[in-house]
């Protein structure tokens, strides 16, 4: 099934089919929006972590209000980083694979356009304090019916080239196509049932089922149908099982989606419906498994290439950081688990593995191989590169296990019926902790923008060839 | 079918999605469908209608020019008062979901780790089927306590000051000063802050342990029929 995704690379050996497929100009300012929203989404996160340890040099100023920019940090990580990087990621590999271009590069920019006005909108919004009460759709109301459409155009817009392919499609064409469907129907379905049809009970299990799609059916799948292509294009050799890869685009198909109540486990949502979530949360664990070892087949006997191939190290380590998410989350999905840790740090910590530790590195990664083929030079430096990468994955982890012990030590706390400071006091060491290791994690994203910037800056070598890949 | 555009679009993209959204939202809804959704007039008490009168005594020109001068008969009046008393809740809980509250605070009290011990009541369906909680405010994570039984638990001034500057109240909190709700200083609400005491005091005030929640005794006689806190979910 691989054969598709050379053949888009024989299409990059004739330079100008390559260019009447892609824009790389929509793929290189897609970036950019990335980048810069991660930064501003990073800066919010270091302001509340800066809050927490009561040392906040913006306090008392309503624009700079740490709870405003909690919403901002996680908003702008979902739409501004996570999408525009997938957006720009699209925009490289569906015109490659399916050997069409998009439907219209007017509409692209278009697209491009009103997707920065969506985000940039909505943090205006959240910073007047006009935020919805929808975690991670915070979006202020009016803008919903804005952001609604542009993920319509940005379906059609994809999905004509995918329609046109004749024969059997890579699997990354499953994932994308159905995760143009799902985005869409999530975006409609969190912001407006809870928001103007149902109330209540009923409207937190569809917020939780929204949290959870928006991860499940937006992220995920765009994610790995994304890694299904640069994997085995890096590794220059297919994937390892094809019956593995349909069992785990179908299995997250079913089981995902039936996930959302384990966000509101003990509330009073009906326990039989909890349970069922609870089931089919495990079951995706061990869906995700066999993902997971089908890229791990596809490596194996090439181990070394995570050394000396970065965007590959990248696309291992979220792999890795995938399987230690979805683990976690099958263990912490239980009642047992619920009790102690529902309302900690832990799930702070969960949050950040998945999202930062898996589709940020997972981004980055794409980054790297994709942004000297854009520019058609090296990087400026390869070892700034290399900086980015531990300085992101060091702190990841760290920033990862600190809340998660933390949040056990939380829970502990409340459960023994101490005075409420005391877990206020008990997590102080771990948002000590968790500070540094978060400037770590921006530091690592400051080295790469200036890496970007100083290769931006140099000249152009018109011999550049695709095949060389940052080491 | 597995590989298939249609089967991509209609089964996973499509037919999948929808049975989750059934049996993960739709069924809830068709549960509590005959739990009736309250509007805020209808969750005015007498609990949250004292509280607010006594911001009116407390801070009487804040209030006059956030609500004009009440009328001088409280017998006629309390269509006037009721009337304020829900537009402040609509305005608080916009406040606290735009400041953002609710993702340091949960409002939903659950039945393990000693909570009912802590904080009362465990929390119920039909506390949560009215129009304050469009979308539901459960919370995500915990820094400061659980608010669903903070209503009358604390004096207003308490809470004027405690919101203007926290460790004014609680030495050790590391919640945000929130200065923008008052003209200058804690005894001096604006609209906005009168607003979000008026959520706070009222969240919890619909139950019977009102304002003592956790060392609540119910009387030793019988409960009458239609008390709030025996009605079926």
């Amino acid at each position: 099934m691989t054969d598709e995704a050379l053949q888009s690379d024989e299409a990059l050996s004739t330079p100008a089919t390559h260019a009447t497929l892609v824009d790389e100009k929509i793929v290189l300012a897609y970036f950019i929006a990335a980048l810069t929203f991660i930064s501003i989404s990073m800066l919010g996160g270091f302001l509340m972590a800066a809050q927490l340890l009561r040392h906040n040099p913006l306090n008392g100023i309503e624009i700079f209000s740490p709870g405003r920019w909690r919403m901002l940090h996680t908003n702008a990580i979902a739409y501004g980083f996570l999408a525009n990087g997938f957006l720009g990621l699209l925009h490289w590999v569906i015109p490659r694979l399916t050997l069409r271009p998009v439907l219209d590069r007017r509409l692209s920019w278009l697209i491009f356009a009103a997707w920065q006005i969506v985000v940039l909108a909505t943090a205006v919004g959240i910073l007047l304090g006009q935020a919805q009460g929808l975690e991670w759709g915070e979006t202020p109301t009016w803008i919903d019916p804005l952001a609604q459409l542009g993920l319509l155009l940005v379906a059609i817009n994809f999905m004509t080239p995918i329609i046109q392919v004749k024969g059997p499609m890579y699997v990354t064409l499953w994932y994308f196509l159905a995760a143009f469907v799902w985005t869409f129907l999530t975006y409609a379905m969190g912001n407006f049932v809870p928001e103007y049809f149902v109330s209540g009970t009923a409207a937190g299990a569809v917020g939780g089922l929204f949290i959870h799609d928006l991860v499940g059916l937006f992220v995920t799948p765009l994610g790995w149908g994304l890694m299904y292509y640069f994997v085995p294009i890096l590794l220059k050799k297919p994937i390892w099982s094809h019956g593995l890869s349909l069992v785990g685009f179908w299995g997250l198909a079913f089981f995902y989606p039936l996930n959302g109540i384990h966000h509101f486990l003990y509330t009073p949502i009906p326990m039989f419906l909890q349970y069922g979530a609870i089931i089919s949360t495990i079951a995706v664990e061990l869906v995700v498994t066999t993902v997971v070892i089908n890229f791990f087949g596809t490596i194996w006997g090439r181990g070394r290439e995570v050394v000396t191939n970065l965007p590959i190290r990248y696309f291992y380590t979220g792999m890795v950081f995938y399987f230690l998410t979805c683990l976690q989350c099958a263990m912490q999905t239980t009642l047992t688990f619920q009790a102690l840790i529902h309302f900690t740090d832990w799930v702070v910590g969960h949050a950040h593995l998945v999202m930062f530790g898996v589709f940020s590195m997972w981004i980055f990664g794409m980054m790297t191989y994709l942004i000297p083929l854009i520019l058609k030079r090296d990087w400026y430096s390869r070892k700034l590169c290399e900086y980015h990468y531990w300085l992101s994955a060091v702190g990841l982890a760290v920033m990862a296990a600190d809340l998660i012990l933390g949040g056990l030590f939380q829970g502990w706390s409340w459960s023994s019926l101490q005075p409420w400071d005391h877990s206020v006091d008990v997590s102080f060491p771990f948002w000590m902790i968790r500070i540094w290791a978060g400037l770590s994690m921006f530091g690592g994203l400051v080295v790469f923008l200036y890496n970007f910037y100083m290769t931006w800056r140099s000249e152009p070598e018109p011999a550049f060839e695709v095949v060389a890949v940052p080491a | 079918m597995f590989e298939s555009k249609s089967g991509i679009l209609l089964v996973a993209g499509l037919a999948f999605f929808g049975f989750a959204f059934l049996s993960n939202a739709a069924v809830p809804y068709l549960m509590y469908r005959n739990i009736p959704e309250q509007t805020a007039e209808e969750l005015v008490n007498g609990n949250v209608r004292f509280q607010f009168e006594d911001l009116s005594r407390r801070y009487p020109e804040s209030f006059v020019k956030a609500y004009g001068e009440p009328p001088a008969d409280p017998e006629t009046g309390a269509d006037w008062w009721n009337q304020k008393v829900a537009d402040s809740l609509r305005e608080g809980r916009d406040i606290y979901v735009g400041e953002g509250c609710w993702h340091c605070h949960s409002q939903f009290v659950r039945p393990v780790s000693n909570e009912e011990t802590r904080w009362g009541p465990v929390s119920a369906s039909w506390e949560y089927q009215n129009e304050l909680q469009r979308p539901v405010l459960f919370g995500t994570r915990r820094i400061g306590p659980d608010l669903s039984r903070e209503g009358g638990r604390r004096s207003n001034d308490w809470h004027a000051v405690h919101l203007f500057k926290p460790s004014m109240t609680s030495t050790t909190s590391p919640m945000p000063e929130y200065p923008w709700l008052f003209d200058g200083d804690p005894s001096q609400p604006n609209r906005r802050g009168l607003a979000l005491i008026t959520y706070v005091q009222w969240l919890g005030s619909w139950l019977e342990s009102y304002p003592d929640y956790e060392n609540y005794e119910p009387a030793p006689f019988e409960k009458p029929a239609e008390s709030v806190e025996t009605r079926d979910e």
